[in-house]
């Protein structure tokens, strides 16, 4: 049994911690409306809440979560809620990745 | 909402148990004692709404004060430096 998540790190030695801001891509300043958009805020329909998001981004398996930036775990555990929430299949999922893929 | 069971001033312990799931309660504080400093108010438990429940009744949340001393071993700080760490009631214990 593993008492302590991976994420779970608070104490733990790291590195230096990085104080310079730094720009966002697009695509991660997507990701961040969608996250707003699916939380209900201004009136839509709630389809997602932060603990969630959460509990998703600290079940990915330790490797990838190290290898991934920050707004990709948001991607994951986004993606892995609306599958979990019956909101997409995972049927139309794979269609659209590789439609997406496709696009050159 | 739960009935808040603490006061400013109470001594607590915090559980020291490893479930699944999404736990708000950081490892490191797991099985110390420490002080209420303050009642933050009552929120849907997260660990429910996290599993897409309501996390109803609400649980009350606690601003605890711990010595940093206590909390880890190595501490090499002043002996009256403290941390804060805010734990909700379901993982406080009477000391």
């Amino acid at each position: 049994m593993i008492e302590r998540s991976h994420h779970d790190m608070g104490g733990l030695p790291a590195g230096k911690v990085e104080r310079s801001e730094h720009d966002y891509a697009d695509w991660e300043r997507r990701v961040d409306a969608l996250m707003v958009l699916l939380s209900g805020i201004k009136g839509a329909q709630k389809l997602l809440t932060v603990d969630e998001l959460r509990k998703n981004i600290e079940t990915i398996g330790p490797e990838a979560y190290d290898k991934m930036s920050y707004y990709e775990r948001w991607v994951v555990s986004i993606t892995q809620t609306m599958l979990q929430r019956g909101v997409i299949t995972t049927e139309e999922l794979a269609r659209k990745m590789v439609e997406v893929k496709h696009r050159g | 909402m739960v009935e808040a069971k603490f006061q400013p001033g109470d001594r607590v312990k915090v559980m020291k148990a490893y479930p699944l799931g999404h736990i708000r309660t950081p490892y490191y504080i797991r099985g110390c004692s420490g002080v209420v400093e303050r009642i933050c108010g009552a929120f849907p438990n997260p660990e429910e709404l996290a599993q897409m429940r309501s996390g109803l009744p609400a649980q009350p949340l606690y601003r605890v004060r711990f010595s940093q001393a206590e909390v880890w071993p190595d501490y090499r700080g002043g002996r009256g430096d403290t941390i804060d760490v805010e734990i909700f009631q379901h993982w406080l214990d009477k000391e």
